[in-house]
């Protein structure tokens, strides 16, 4: 079946270098260096990779890193944990909002 | 508790099966590179040994536990043990060719009868390190095996134990219900002789393999989150972490092909090829016996029928260890585990 996501396309994403070799090679080149361990370890920076990949909603960068959190030795619980904190700040955003429509009601209402 | 695949009967109890599971398909196809296309660019094709430095002993298939990974589809019902006549070979063997470890393993090595016979006889040897390669739950599976850590320690053997996970969730997955629990009770008791504390010289180390069809992470890393845990929760200190890849041989194929992994993981492992790991694969400085005393090139080989190279003479009565090293290593597809990322050995990582 024809879907707009196929999973072996995340296997393709070093085909964008055919289009665009430059460009494409300091991505991944910039890409290389921001997972490398730093202040925070390749373990921490991969969680908030698992974390914002469900904020983004993309399925190639919930498959890579579900992956490597595992690879990482994080725990299903630890996984989910970040998940949560991803959730938690979208649904806080959404609810901080309300305080602007609050205001709004406030100031339009006698 | 579920059996083998020797004792269901199951296509994979078949090693040319398995060979041909690995040899067939993606790489017959042309889908992904063989090994050999890939190790001959480096110079290694034939693949050859460096100076045999480990003869590692598997004294019989016979294990307490039934593991969902194992390569070796080790279990209670397996009856194959190595007699006390061959482990007389192995003595020999050691004694006339100066290799400074012997490295025991199964199974669980312990249950063969003649075992503690055999490391105090290897002991009384030239035999520099003796490892034991413990599943940890054998030490308090029943009582005549609870003063194994004083025996351990009385011998000065080297424990090297596996432990998948610091937590009891993935352990009991891989290893089985109750698995981690007396993992712990056994590493609790071992620490209790002096294993794994310093200034004692008892080494105690833990093999981490990952609990699915994915790579180990970093070795250092993965050492440090063990010991944190391990250390806060258990009171448990240990020297050092292995981690070792899942050869795609045995039980660990079967859940490859059940589950529908299995050309994704050698897909993995063929792109993670690292050529620095071919220098220090394991094979190259290890010769290993099964309990009948035939020599193959690794524990994996041995698994998959595999004997050494047909023009040297591949059993322990005929032991020849400039023979040996002169050998070419019989290769396959399952070999790309041992070379992929960091490596992967019996000590670990390689690179």
């Amino acid at each position: 079946m024809e879907t707009y996501y196929a999973p072996s396309d995340l296997k393709k994403f070093g085909n964008i270098a055919d289009w665009q070799e430059n460009l494409a090679k300091k991505f991944f080149d910039w890409y290389g260096d921001v997972f490398k361990a730093g202040d925070l370890s390749a373990r921490e920076k991969s969680l908030i990779a698992l974390a914002v990949a469900h904020t983004v909603q993309c399925p190639y960068c919930i498959d890579a890193y579900t992956q490597d959190t595992l690879e990482k030795g994080v725990t299903e619980k630890g996984m989910m944990e970040a998940v949560h904190v991803a959730a938690a700040i979208r649904s806080g955003s959404s609810l901080v909002h309300s305080v602007q429509m609050m205001n709004k009601a406030k100031k339009l209402s006698i | 508790m579920v059996k083998s695949l020797h004792a269901r009967h199951h296509q994979l109890a078949n090693q040319a099966r398995q060979v041909e599971i690995l040899e067939n398909g993606l790489f017959a196809e042309g889908r992904l590179p063989s090994f050999q296309k890939k190790i001959a660019p480096l110079g290694h094709l034939p693949l050859k040994p460096t100076r045999i430095e480990i003869f590692q002993v598997n004294v019989g298939y016979m294990c307490n536990q039934v593991c969902k990974h194992c390569h070796v589809d080790a279990g209670p019902d397996r009856k194959e043990i190595m007699t006390r006549e061959t482990m007389q070979l192995c003595l020999e063997a050691l004694e006339k060719s100066n290799i400074r470890t012997l490295d025991i393993t199964g199974g669980a090595p312990e249950m063969n009868p003649d075992f503690r016979w055999f490391v105090s006889e290897a002991k009384k040897r030239r035999v520099e390190e003796i490892i034991v390669r413990s599943n940890l739950t054998i030490i308090v599976s029943n009582p005549k095996f609870h003063d194994l850590p004083q025996f351990f320690s009385e011998h000065n053997v080297r424990v090297c134990s596996s432990l998948p996970f610091y937590n009891a969730g993935k352990t009991d997955r891989q290893r089985g219900e109750g698995v981690f629990a007396d993992s712990i009770k056994a590493l609790q008791m071992l620490n209790e002789v002096g294993y794994g504390k310093e200034g004692t010289g008892l080494l105690l180390d833990l093999v981490y393999n990952p609990v699915g069809a994915f790579l180990p992470g970093d070795q250092m890393a993965l050492e440090h989150e063990f010991k944190t845990e391990l250390a806060e929760h258990f009171g448990v200190v240990f020297n050092s972490l292995f981690t070792i890849t899942n050869i795609p041989i045995s039980r660990f194929l079967d859940f490859l092909l059940e589950s529908g992994n299995y050309e994704d993981y050698m897909e993995k492992l063929v792109n993670a090829f690292n050529p620095a790991a071919v220098e220090g694969v394991m094979c190259r400085n290890t010769i290993s016996v099964d309990w009948q005393g035939n020599l193959f090139d690794c524990d994996f080989n041995q698994m998959l029928g595999l004997g050494v190279n047909r023009k040297v003479k591949g059993h322990l009565r005929d032991f020849d260890l400039t023979e040996l090293e002169k050998r070419d290593i019989v290769i396959g597809q399952h070999c790309f585990a041992c070379t992929a990322g960091a490596g992967s050995s019996c000590q670990g990582a390689t690179v």
